[in-house]
């Protein structure tokens, strides 16, 4: 489904994202773990074309088809999207007019149903703006809704994990689970190598490059032994 | 009671407010208090049990009297109408208002101007809220796209203790023209005033807004928040002003002016003083553009970069 070839981004001479490939299948949730500064959430930038960012070298394959060069909106069109490590909050944009636009416009009890995967209570919601009223965890509650909501071919997830407490983990992993069986694929960004277990394949970023990818439990062993305690943070060539 | 002679004009007044999307079942409801002024004819003017409407008109406009008894509690929002429905003219509201003590009542606005080419609508207001009494007043003006009109809302609201001062103005529909907005709220000892303005400038409007609250009771709050979007080359200029004289007193300025362009110009003047140890008064005041990661947040859910724009801009506005 997608494929990424080559990879690279170089900006204002420093290199970001160095020769990297990946292969995301149809119906797979792949884990991509790292640690932070590898490169994470760059990937999923270049990917969606969000923040300006377009590679310098290689090539984004979605569905047979290049979309470097397409804008965001062209790309969410083909199928893709993303929830942002921190979800932007929108004055005024209520959850239940977001979970709206976001299903295409689908049905008023679509967004309820969303909202009950994620673990949150609709009418204590719904009504409610996605703006700073809301704390981190909620927000990235609602952002996880809104991707199923959107049924999307390849949803890109930055850090799903990052803020959120320990009661409600369970709910964003339950949330992935569910849009995966939606039939989403999901390139799970993460730096946690439990979250990255809910996998079918993980690979191990390292500045800006994979330099693993195999089956979660060895990969994220792996990178626990090797990248936790890594004393040459993003210097690939001595960790392969 | 609507005068025979002007029921056409009364219906010309009804269609351009359904026209402007309002809800034309809340003006011909005879459970629901209302005045209806077309320049500067009353054309209805209905009062219900616990508030009373009188009006007189003038040369240029008409001056209402509008009384909220003590201790009545108003159920169904009051709907004003105001407008002109000609390309020129000239509309004088001097409006005095008298919510008497432990009183509520909400009161929705609406001004018409469907086809301003040289349009003035002023309106002058005096305003009184008793002790503990609750007055939330809504004003939504609907313009038409020729930017051919002047709005001069002024008012000075006084909050009794534990009064209650909520205002809304929003000007999101047709061409602003040439705004100068200027309310000015005193408030006694644990009084509230929250004072709202929204507005979308497009083509060469001007707008000036100018919120000014002064806490002078002791635990009186006031909120001055404004919420202004501008594109083509339309400038605003908005003035925040708390003034905190009391003990306890706690006020807030709050701005936020997107600019979606290059050549709209946004100025925010934030104003804040405390005259008293024990008051505190704060301020923030956002001028930019629209903000980039809102609107990728859209496109990446499939919207085209203007749909985005408009779902935000519409969020702020509402």
């Amino acid at each position: 489904m997608l494929k990424v070839e080559n990879l690279q981004l170089t900006l204002n001479g420093n290199s970001i994202i160095n020769d990297l490939s990946l292969h995301v299948s149809e119906g797979e949730i792949h884990g991509i773990l790292g640690e932070n500064g590898t490169g994470k959430t760059t990937i999923a930038n270049l990917i969606m074309g969000t923040n300006n960012y377009k590679p310098t070298g290689g090539r984004i394959i979605f569905q047979g088809q290049d979309i470097a060069e397409l804008s965001v909106s062209q790309r969410a069109k083909k199928g893709i999207t993303l929830a942002w490590q921190e979800p932007a909050r929108v004055e005024g944009l209520r959850v239940r007019d977001y979970l709206k636009l976001s299903g295409n416009n689908g049905k008023a009890e679509q967004a309820e149903h969303y909202l009950r995967m994620v673990g949150m209570e609709p009418a204590q919601y719904l009504d409610r703006d996605i703006d700073a009223t809301l704390s981190g965890g909620e927000r990235k509650r609602i952002e996880l809704a809104s991707v199923l909501a959107m049924h999307p071919k390849l949803a890109i997830l930055d850090e799903p994990d990052s803020g959120i407490d320990i009661v409600a983990l369970p709910l964003i992993l339950n949330g992935i689970l569910e849009m995966n069986k939606q039939g989403s694929s999901v390139l799970l960004i993460t730096h946690s190598e439990k979250m990255a277990e809910i996998a079918h394949r993980v690979s191990v970023l390292c500045a800006g490059k994979i330099v693993r990818t195999g089956a979660p439990v060895e990969t994220s062993q792996w990178f626990k032994d090797n990248c936790r305690t890594c004393l040459h943070i993003n210097e690939p060539s001595e960790v392969i | 009671m609507i005068r025979y002679s002007v029921e056409k004009e009364y219906q010309g007044m009804i269609d351009a407010y359904e026209k402007a999307g309002g809800d034309k079942s809340a003006l011909q409801s005879k459970d629901v208090a209302k005045l209806v002024i077309h320049q500067n004819r009353v054309l209805a003017s209905d009062g219900v049990k616990g508030l009373n409407i009188e009006t007189r008109e003038t040369e240029t406009g008409v001056d209402v009297n509008l009384l909220v008894e003590e201790g009545a509690k108003i159920t169904r929002p009051v709907h004003l109408c105001f407008g002109i429905l000609p390309k020129e003219g000239l509309q004088e509201i001097v409006m005095k208002v008298n919510a008497r003590d432990n009183s509520e009542v909400h009161v929705i606005a609406h001004c018409i101007f469907p086809n301003a080419v040289k349009v003035i609508h002023k309106m002058d207001a005096d305003i009184e809220i008793g002790n503990n009494a609750r007055f939330d007043y809504k004003e939504t003006h609907y313009h038409g796209e020729s930017g051919g009109i002047e709005v001069i809302p002024k008012a000075r609201v006084k909050v009794g203790k534990g009064g209650v001062w909520q205002s809304t103005f929003a000007l999101s529909q047709g061409l602003v023209g040439k705004l100068d907005y200027d309310f000015e709220v005193f408030c006694q000892e644990k009084a509230v005033a929250e004072l709202t303005v929204k507005a979308y400038g497009k083509g060469s409007d001007d707008i000036k807004i100018w919120e000014k609250i002064h806490l002078n009771g002791t635990g009186a709050r006031g909120l001055a928040k404004s919420r202004i979007v501008l594109s083509d080359k339309a400038k605003a200029e908005v003035k925040g002003e708390t003034y905190g004289n009391a003990p306890y007193a706690r006020g807030h300025v709050d701005c936020m002016e997107l600019v979606n362009g290059t050549e709209a110009v946004a100025r925010a003047i934030p104003i804040v003083s405390v005259t008293n140890g024990k008051a505190k008064v704060t301020h923030e005041a956002a001028i930019g553009s629209i903000d980039r990661k809102q609107v990728e947040t859209l496109m990446a859910r499939g919207l085209d970069e203007d749909e985005a724009v408009d779902v935000i801009v519409r969020g702020i506005l509402r």
